[in-house]
């Protein structure tokens, strides 16, 4: 189906989009848990092969400035990663030596305000933008903890009868960060 | 303060812990090492045009750096003189003026205070509205595109600052093939505070080659710019020097005539690479092949310019945190897609996400713990291969025959210990270098 963004939606069509919210949120919270459970590997099979797993840094400008505060597409980031660096992240966890993450953090991912922006088709590999909001609770070691709270911009390919994500934008709100490293996903 | 370091023999070489961890000794450095001493505060890329500033840092404090009428970069106190307010909260941008928010006294580009309101009404006819503007460093200097500061008068002009270590950086904060082109930073500054004392930070960026094991999960996880290398592409020899100025540097030496087949996983940049290597080589001949990696410019400006290519200045916020401010380069020439790779390396490396330096703040963290509580009376060993160094004819300094070595740590503690000893720069500078 395809939802018209202009008028309202028809029975059919509200029934179909609330079938496809419903199914998007299941992915969403299975992908966070996989991540809290530790199962990296299965997680990075929710992405595509060509995936840009992205976090640009924050800056404070003036107000005229508002919209280049979250940092461009070829400007310093915190991560920029494709599905080869992805890996990487996951082999080093892997690899059991990777002291920032040996022994392993505790996490929990807390998504929400999950939902469907713009136009779409869902039909198979078409792309839907879906924006969600995250709280992230890392604790380490006896008493190292954080929260990062934030926005994810997510295009999911439609594959069979599940997603693949081919691109997350990750919109932290610190500009400096208070944390000691991101040796974690979001 | 009495002396934190003790030799004993020639074999055994330590540091009181204690210096890690007191709040006295911290007060000390910012007063004797951070007030003295010349840091980095930014790139010429930074602020390109008449009224660009780029807020930056000193020790604790807010400065901001901007570009004057005269086109001279100012490194001014970001503190109304009125009731302290910062007069300038943005990180970079372009202006005219900086404007205090609290009761609206504003400067000019270059301090200058140029207007305070009801000033007739309120201010007696002898308040001098010259004396009033914004506190500037002692000094400024330039030196490749990168821009530093001192607060002291009496500190030396920064390149006999530099000694020694002037070399590395004219060569290594240039671009590739060693012409007049220049260098830029990739746009945005990455900034976070870690637990963890900031002379971890400068032990580490002059070259602490025993740490070296504890990056074995990006060497295994092959994060490299090259198809099946580890974190980086193969160096040459490695070589650790130090300078008596307190820097600390680490340079290779290979062959030129040999291939090196760098950044195998993108043709682009492989291409480039390749292109600016046979220039260097014609223009520097035998010296391309004798070329500094990394080090660290006293206190705690620390540059790599091979893999990654990349400016971390360590601020002090206490004797137990230390708040990181790391930029990334990139020859300006370089093609979009060349920039394009290293930055996605560079950025994968280093910071906070970077898979290499996640490992080194998790060990600078809880060594800095062990600081306190009953570490106050401990000592650290710092004898790895005394007294093995020697002269190279081409790469300055006191050069080490032995990679293992903990020589460079041992020289930025001797000269802690000097500037935190001494009473003014008559006492730190070298009178051959004057």
């Amino acid at each position: 189906m395809s939802t018209p963004m202009t008028g309202p939606m028809n029975g059919q069509d509200k029934l179909a989009h609330l079938l496809l919210m419903r199914e998007i949120e299941d992915f969403l919270y299975r992908e966070a848990d996989l991540l809290d459970e530790r199962e990296f590997n299965a997680w990075l099979e929710l992405f595509s092969d060509d995936i840009r797993y992205w976090m640009p840094i924050r800056k404070n400008l003036s107000f005229k400035n508002r919209e280049r505060d979250i940092s461009g597409d070829h400007e310093t980031a915190w991560f920029d990663d494709n599905r080869k660096t992805l890996q990487s992240r996951v082999n080093q966890i892997m690899t059991g030596v990777h002291w920032a993450e040996e022994p392993l953090s505790r996490v929990s991912h807390l998504i929400s305000n999950i939902r469907i922006e713009g136009e779409y088709r869902d039909v198979e590999g078409a792309e839907i933008l879906v924006k969600s909001h995250f709280l992230v609770h890392r604790n380490r070691m006896e008493t190292e903890t954080a929260f990062l709270a934030g926005r994810r911009h997510d295009t999911l390919r439609r594959v069979g009868s599940s997603f693949k994500i081919c691109k997350r934008k990750i919109i932290i709100d610190q500009t400096t960060l208070t944390v000691k490293n991101l040796s974690f996903f979001f | 303060m009495k002396s934190a370091i003790t030799v004993g023999g020639a074999t055994n070489w330590f540091v009181d812990r204690n210096i890690f961890s007191s709040a006295d000794i911290y007060q000390q450095e910012l007063e004797r090492i951070f007030r003295r001493a010349w840091l980095y505060v930014g790139h010429e890329s930074q602020i390109p045009n008449v009224g660009d500033f780029f807020l930056t840092k000193m020790g604790e404090d807010s400065m901001i750096l901007t570009r004057d009428q005269e086109g001279k970069p100012r490194v001014m106190l970001n503190s109304c003189r009125h009731r302290g307010m910062k007069v300038c909260r943005y990180d970079e941008g372009n202006t005219k003026l900086f404007y205090c928010p609290y009761h609206a006294w504003s400067y000019g580009l270059d301090g200058r205070l140029v207007g305070l309101p009801a000033q007739k009404e309120s201010y007696d006819a002898s308040f001098d509205k010259s004396k009033w503007g914004l506190v500037q460093v002692a000094q400024v200097a330039t030196f490749k595109g990168t821009i530093w500061a001192t607060w002291d008068p009496n500190a030396p002009p920064f390149e006999e600052y530099l000694g020694g270590a002037a070399d590395a950086l004219r060569v290594g904060l240039g671009p590739w093939d060693a012409g007049d082109g220049e260098v830029e930073v990739i746009s945005g500054v990455q900034k976070w505070i870690i637990p963890a004392n900031w002379k971890i930070v400068a032990e580490n960026c002059a070259g602490d080659t025993l740490h070296d094991i504890s990056h074995r999960s990006v060497d295994l996880a092959r994060i490299g710019p090259g198809e099946g290398v580890g974190r980086r592409d193969p160096f040459g020899k490695l070589y650790l020097t130090h300078h008596r100025e307190g820097h600390g540097l680490l340079y290779e030496k290979f062959d030129i005539h040999a291939p090196r087949e760098h950044y195998s996983s993108s043709p682009e940049t492989a291409a480039y690479f390749q292109m600016t290597w046979k220039k260097r080589v014609e223009r520097l001949g035998e010296r391309a092949g004798n070329a500094p990696v990394l080090g660290n410019i006293f206190p705690s400006s620390g540059f790599h310019v091979g893999q990654p290519r990349t400016i971390v200045a360590a601020h002090p916020r206490g004797p137990n945190e230390t708040e990181l401010w790391r930029v990334f380069l990139v020859d300006k020439a370089a093609p979009p897609a060349v920039k394009d790779f290293l930055r996605r390396y560079y950025i994968s490396y280093a910071g906070p996400a970077g898979m290499t330096e996640q490992d080194d703040m998790e060990n600078w963290a809880y060594a800095t713990e062990a600081c306190g509580g009953t570490g106050r009376s401990l000592q650290f060993h710092y004898g790895a291969a005394m007294g093995q160094s020697h002269q190279d004819p081409l790469i300055p300094g006191n050069v080490s025959d032995q990679f293992w070595s903990e020589q460079n740590a041992r020289q930025l503690y001797t000269r802690w210990q000097q500037f935190m000893d001494a009473k003014s720069w008559d006492d730190l500078r070298f009178e051959d270098a004057r």
